[in-house]
């Protein structure tokens, strides 16, 4: 086919109509559609016009009158309105795209479909939306609000004194973030909490990954002797739910009962340890607790890589006379960090939010004077407490913005290697 | 000689370390069995082998009238089995139509599963739990099933579009060349081929639940509503030490079958986990 310059301008004038849905597929004489946007777009205004008038109103005032206007519920409301306001400008942008590409085809000279044909389209290109649909919803409704929310929230006063019905909430722009850097004691604790954060996620996952990989290393020898069964007791602490292991071991490092102190350092003639009321000690207990519920993973998961290694590697070093360290820093260790780097950063990550085993084991405690957050309170568990106890949902809400933009951009950059998502063809 | 003497040394030392290892591993785990066989409510003077061991704790624990443990083990259960059963239905669906169309949005629905699935949902723990009584969905559990639901999509639709890739796709084009529809070809030729996958996004949506505090914490109020994670903290947050042995029973009870459902399919959870995060 010549490729010239279509004389006609159908592909323009119809998305130019479109700016009323369903005209510019009157334009192009294709009724039946232009009928169904046409109708869409009527009904969508006629039902949500008040939801969004409303909504929208909502978002901006929070409400006018104490004691009425519940400021949260005309947040939420608000929220909503967002979001069908967004997948109302996406059936919008549709419709003029629809029309701009029927109105091409026309310049160009070929066959607009008909309505069989149409119908057909419209169940082929429609199935894979029909199928994504339900899923999708869910997570609007699950995850992507409440993320709305908490962003949203995080530029509020929402908290004890100003907590619906009886107050209202107001905007008050940056303020939250301002206050945790300027004022003293929300500074002290929020770095405090950070500081803690880091060594807590940085010393549990270094020892959990590297006993992980030890351990494999030393039950695959060859010549050792019950491996099965030695990997079955090193599994279980994987097997067993967290959260129980986690209560047991409060109980095991209880002060007044617990084993740790009355049974085995007893024995040892060592005095009790203060393990719940000293932060100090707390914190040791914790990733020693963490090491112990962690390194399963990362055995089970090397054991997996070695038994890969081909054999053919190992009997080409000996020929080499290379030594056993030798053996393992050029061809072991490179093959298991090679192998199971993505998932070593996951363990990162997953331990910097831990919350059940900082929470369950002595509810991030103990208190310390001067500062709002237990002494083994990581950022994720001091914002549930202040969320839960303390009713400082704005804090919180903007605690949780800082959190979440560490997570983003660690995950993000360890996404952007990973080979899958080169290879994903994204188009 | 010295060859020999070297290897005696090292497997000497390699089994010293592993027989400490596997007392670390299994000491807390008879100490909880043997509390629970302990008489008495608290543990002081409790030993591991009892001298007189007793069930009480096991029987008072299915006394329906003394203690709700009964229906947190069914809460927990009925929530696993629901959660499990939505999961593989959804992302099935979403999976298939990521995997095998190319429509307007595909790029953007991919690109945010990736974002949402490192964000943690109860980061949002604060909207949740408004957002929860602001729809009357606290303290039920439709709502604790829709919350796990939807924070398991994201992760698992990743995980099962890897797998879906490598199916050729001259099955479904040939099928379709033979007049099959979009659903039969989704139903009878895709999803029979995607069984190791669907099992173990099966795996992890059922243990998901049963390992989760924080949400079910959240989320529910009354104490007979409870999953087991929250039964089981109450049990021992409440007045701590005073019901310990009680707790260690429970604890006992929801720690044997989990375990050995987990060693039996922990290849399964290897194999995923791995191919989730190296796969994307």
């Amino acid at each position: 086919m010549d490729v010239t310059i279509p004389a006609t301008k159908h592909g323009r004038n119809a998305a130019l109509l479109s700016i009323i849905p369903g005209f510019g597929q009157f334009y192009n004489k294709q009724f039946v559609k232009g009928f169904i946007f046409l109708t869409l777009t009527i009904a969508f205004f006629a039902s949500f016009l008040d939801t969004l008038n409303w909504g929208f109103w909502g978002l901006f005032t929070l409400g006018t009158i104490a004691g009425l206007d519940h400021s949260i519920f005309l947040l939420i409301d608000g929220i909503i309105a967002l979001i069908i306001t967004v997948i109302g400008l996406a059936i919008y942008v549709f419709n003029m795209y629809d029309a701009y590409s029927t109105g091409k085809k026309r310049d160009l000279g070929l066959a607009t479909s008909s309505v069989k044909e149409q119908y057909h389209n419209l169940l082929d290109s429609g199935f894979p939306y029909l199928m994504v649909s339900p899923g999708f919803l869910l997570l609007i409704f699950v995850v992507i609000f409440p993320v709305l929310f908490v962003i949203l929230l995080s530029f509020t006063n929402y908290d004890l004194y100003h907590s619906p019905p009886a107050k209202l909430v107001d905007w008050v722009g940056i303020q939250n973030y301002i206050e945790i850097f300027k004022l003293d004691l929300w500074r002290k604790t929020f770095f405090g909490v950070l500081g803690w954060t880091l060594v807590w996620t940085f010393v549990a996952t270094t020892l959990q990954v590297a006993l992980g990989i030890f351990l494999a290393i030393l039950v695959n020898q060859k010549d050792l002797k019950g491996k099965a069964i030695i990997r079955t007791v090193f599994i279980l602490p994987w097997a067993v739910p967290a959260f129980v292991s986690i209560l047991i071991f409060s109980g095991m490092f209880n002060e007044s009962f617990g084993v740790i102190n009355t049974g085995i350092l007893h024995a040892f003639g060592i005095d009790p340890v203060p393990w719940m009321t000293e932060e100090n000690w707390t914190r040791l207990a914790l990733i020693f607790i963490q090491t112990w519920l962690g390194f399963p993973f990362i055995f089970a998961m090397t054991t997996g890589v070695l038994q890969s290694i081909p054999d053919e590697l190992y009997e080409a070093a000996n020929v080499d006379g290379a030594t056993i360290w030798q053996k393992f820093t050029k061809i072991t260790l490179p093959m298991i960090l090679f192998a199971t780097a993505p998932i070593l950063i996951t363990q990162y990550t997953f331990n910097f939010n831990n919350f059940n085993v900082i929470f369950l084991f002595n509810g991030g405690g103990p208190a310390i004077p001067g500062q709002n957050a237990g002494g083994s309170d990581i950022l994720i568990s001091w914002i549930y407490s202040l969320t839960m106890t303390s009713a400082q949902y704005g804090k919180a809400a903007a605690i949780t913005m800082l959190l979440s933009i560490v997570v983003v951009t660690v995950a993000l950059w360890q996404f952007k290697r990973s080979k899958s998502f080169k290879e994903e063809d994204m188009n | 000689m010295s060859m020999k003497k070297n290897k005696i040394i090292r497997l000497t030392i390699s089994y010293l370390i592993i027989l400490l290892m596997c007392v670390v591993v299994i000491y807390p785990l008879l100490w909880v069995i043997g509390s629970s066989f302990n008489p008495g409510q608290s543990l002081s003077g409790a030993s591991m082998f009892p001298k007189n061991p007793t069930t009480a704790h096991y029987t008072y624990l299915f006394d329906s009238e003394k203690s709700n443990y009964i229906s947190w083990y069914m809460n927990s259960l009925k929530i696993s089995i629901i959660t499990m059963i939505s999961t593989v239905i959804l992302v099935s669906f979403t999976a298939y139509s990521f995997s095998r169309y190319r429509f307007i949005g595909r790029k953007n629905g991919l690109l945010t599963f990736l974002v949402l699935q490192m964000i943690p949902n109860f980061a949002a723990l604060i909207a949740i739990f408004v957002l929860a009584n602001r729809t009357g969905l606290i303290d039920t559990h439709l709502g604790l099933i829709l919350i796990y639901v939807g924070g398991q999509i994201p992760m698992n639709t990743w995980l099962m579009k890897g797998y879906l890739d490598t199916i050729p796709k001259e099955l479904d084009e040939s099928a379709k060349m033979d007049g099959a529809s979009h659903m039969r070809i989704f139903v009878q030729i895709i999803m029979p081929l995607a069984k190791p996958i669907i099992a173990v996004v099966a795996l992890f949506a059922f243990i998901a639940p049963f390992g989760d505090f924080i949400l079910a914490r959240i989320m529910l109020r009354s104490n007979e509503k409870f999953t087991m994670g929250v039964g089981l903290y109450e049990m021992v947050a409440k007045q701590f030490g005073k019901e310990f042995t009680t707790f260690a029973a429970g604890s006992v009870l929801i720690a044997i079958p989990i375990a050995i459902l987990f060693l039996c399919f922990q290849k399964y959870f290897v194999s995923g986990l791995t191919a989730g995060g190296t796969k994307g």
